[in-house]
């Protein structure tokens, strides 16, 4: 942790690129309380600041996550293509809600606005990967793959 | 540096990525070293070429041929035949080389003509993370010019000015006045600042922008700091384009490498360096003083206006806020001057202006054209029509604080003052085509839920309103709703813009309105059955 830390100055324009890098190192891509602390302490502003910028923004968990992310877009062009049906299948395919996490810690399923790949509508994101002109089957096919990787 | 015979470029964006293109451009290197041409053929990644066709594209340089809707299979046979023996393979079938559009060399086929290429002119001939492509290619001699030729910051506002350049990422405010303002401003430091925080629904022309050509708009920021006074900018970019920002990290090294950015740029004495800052998902961001607070480090709620940031921007020091499509015509402004950029375009909107087309369309992606052109040449030339043989209903035009029209509306311009006549705002320049079979209290409902998401809660018109809002929306979408509710919505929806703080609740009315007023009838009928008659 002070590795990241000390990668930034003390100035608070740096808060967002460390709560992006502290969260981008924990294995369940989440800020942990200690790390949150860490920062505030660092940048010498009250942890209720870094709090009420943590839950500003979407990216930032303050819940443990699964090892993949999926991130399905719910904005108005995927909707129009059927991300109503891509919501369903994945609901059903993981076996849980948004912004809930496999019980075998594999994925967690979250919304997200508009990922600006609208031109393969409907799409989502699997981490850092865009999947797009999304179908039942491919959601299906990708999934499974997924869950054989070790 | 090595020489190659030949180029091929590989243009990379969602749509050739989804396609396979990695897996081509394996197979394209794998089958070039079997063939022992490592050393004269050289396989590139590019950005994106925009709507042309289908699938992965490989561009052959310097013959020009360029292939559509490649295939794995098809590389051996390109290799073989083109690369080894110099001619085009025969006897491919069309779905799998497009011979009838895809054979013909660039300059012949209809799209990239008839497209006019100011913003992305380069993107999909160069490595954009190769600074010697772009250097050939003309990168840089905007400010090779200024410092050449010693043009005051005064006299490139002026050109700037006379060009007409207004703001492209939505509110369409003259750029020139805004560099001069922050110019006049008093500070001891002043900044400039690129929003790349592109979080519109249906846009993504920033993105292929800063992934097609980043070095553009460090020129284009350098060019603005001398010409405000400042020494430091930043470039705000959505904290979801890992490709974007990756890509402008890498371009911001070389040009400093280049004596292109940083202290004493190409000896002149004159300062001036970038520094990326990344967003974490919060669409208000997108508002220039929502930009400036989560910049300072903070929760991006929007500031009250005015002060401006041009006088009271980042840290309270005037600041220039500019779109990245906006600076990417900078460069070419200075070098080919203003009257050149009132070639294009309309009197009041001189320009290019790049559209994202989506939604129920045979060829979405993204176009370059003059300002003004009609938006039924946009949905049914350049994006090739409604997909499936369906009819057209409505487009949905600038996101989601944009405007639905209808088909009486389809021969409007695209430029800011025709779309005002006809109560539309041009916006980021998203076309959300939808077909005869779309319904509009379902838009409508999508559009309020994401206005309910991205709402920062910060004034209670904004907070409050967009969830009500949300609330009538679904009563009327699922049937359960009264004809009293559909004018409960209009409204709240105005209510909402007189007394929101920022654009994002004032803007809620946009879609609401249009979409009621051009289809009240469909609202009318979702709701019919619940009326006692």
């Amino acid at each position: 942790m002070q590795a990241i830390l000390q990668k930034y100055e003390k100035s608070t324009d740096n808060l967002l690129g460390l709560l992006h890098d502290l969260q981008d190192a924990n294995e369940q891509h989440y800020l942990t309380p200690g790390s949150m602390d860490a920062v505030a302490k660092y940048l010498g502003v009250p942890i209720g600041y870094v709090y009420g910028v943590a839950t500003f923004y979407t990216m930032f968990s303050l819940k443990p996550r699964g090892r993949y992310i999926v991130r399905v877009c719910q904005s108005p062009p995927c909707h129009l293509l059927g991300s109503t049906d891509v919501s369903r299948e994945l609901i059903e395919v993981l076996g849980v809600g948004f912004g809930e996490t496999t019980a075998d810690g594999q994925f967690t399923l979250e919304m997200s606005s508009c990922l600006g790949v609208c031109g393969v509508a409907p799409a989502m994101m699997i981490n850092d990967e865009v999947y797009g002109n999304l179908t039942v089957s491919r959601i299906l096919e990708i999934i499974e793959d997924l869950r054989r990787v070790k | 540096m090595s020489i190659y015979r030949t180029h091929i470029l590989v243009p990379v964006d969602e749509g050739t990525v989804q396609a396979g293109v990695f897996e081509v451009k394996r197979k394209l290197e794998q089958a070039i070293l079997q063939k022992g041409l490592e050393k004269e053929v050289k396989v590139v990644e590019s950005g994106t070429v925009g709507i042309q066709d289908k699938g992965v594209i490989l561009v052959v340089y310097p013959e020009r041929i360029y292939y559509t809707n490649v295939r794995p299979g098809d590389v051996t046979l390109i290799v073989d035949e083109h690369l080894l023996k110099g001619h085009i393979p025969p006897g491919i079938k069309h779905r799998t080389l497009d011979i009838q559009a895809g054979m013909k060399s660039l300059h012949n086929t209809g799209l990239t003509r008839q497209q006019k290429r100011v913003v992305l002119d380069k993107s999909w001939k160069i490595a954009p993370d190769n600074i010697r492509e772009v250097l050939a290619a003309g990168g840089y001699s905007a400010l090779e010019k200024i410092f050449g030729e010693k043009i005051t910051p005064e006299a490139i506002i002026d050109t700037v000015k006379k060009s007409g350049l207004r703001g492209r990422g939505g509110a369409g405010f003259p750029t020139g006045i805004k560099w001069e303002a922050t110019r006049n401003a008093v500070g001891d430091q002043k900044y400039i600042i690129c929003n790349a925080d592109e979080g519109e629904p249906g846009t993504f022309k920033d993105r292929l922008i800063l992934e097609g050509d980043p070095h553009k708009l460090i020129e284009a920021m350098v060019i603005a700091g001398y010409a405000i006074g400042a020494t430091k900018g930043f470039v705000y970019i959505r904290g979801e384009y890992g490709l974007s920002i990756e890509r402008m990290q890498k371009a911001m090294d070389q040009a400093r490498e280049f004596s292109l950015l940083g202290a004493n740029i190409l000896e002149t004495g004159f300062s001036f360096d970038l520094e990326i800052k990344k967003g974490a998902g919060a669409y208000i961001c997108g508002d220039e003083t929502a930009l400036i607070e989560s910049l300072e480090g903070k929760r991006g709620n929007p500031r009250v206006k005015p002060p401006y940031p041009v006088t009271n921007g980042l840290w309270q020091k005037p600041t220039a806020v500019n779109n990245v499509e906006t600076l990417a015509n900078i460069p070419q402004i200075i070098t080919q001057g203003s009257e050149w950029f009132h070639t294009m375009g309309t009197e009041m909107c001189p320009g290019t202006k790049v559209f994202t087309i989506l939604g129920h369309i045979e060829s979405p992606g993204l176009i370059e054209v003059e300002m003004g052109t009609p938006l039924r040449e946009i949905i049914f030339s350049y994006g090739g029509g409604i997909s499936g043989g369906k009819k057209f209903k409505a487009a949905l035009l600038g996101g989601a604080s944009g405007v639905f029209l209808s088909e009486k509306l389809l021969d409007v311009h695209m430029d800011l003052e025709s779309l005002k006549e006809n109560k539309a705002v041009l916006g980021s320049g998203a076309v959300l085509v939808m077909n005869e079979e779309a319904s509009i209290p379902d838009m409508l409902f999508s559009i309020l839920k994401f206005y309910a998401h991205e709402s920062c809660g910060q004034c209670a018109p904004c907070r409050v309103g967009t969830h009500q809002l949300l609330q009538l929306a679904w009563n009327v979408r699922e049937g359960k709703g009264q004809v009293e509710d559909i004018d409960t919505m209009m409204s709240l929806a105005e209510l909402m813009w007189r007394s929101s703080l920022c654009p994002l609740g004032q803007s809620v009315i946009t879609p609401v309105k249009s979409a009621i007023e051009n289809f009240r009838d469909e609202f009318v009928l979702a709701v019919s059955h619940n009326q006692v008659s």
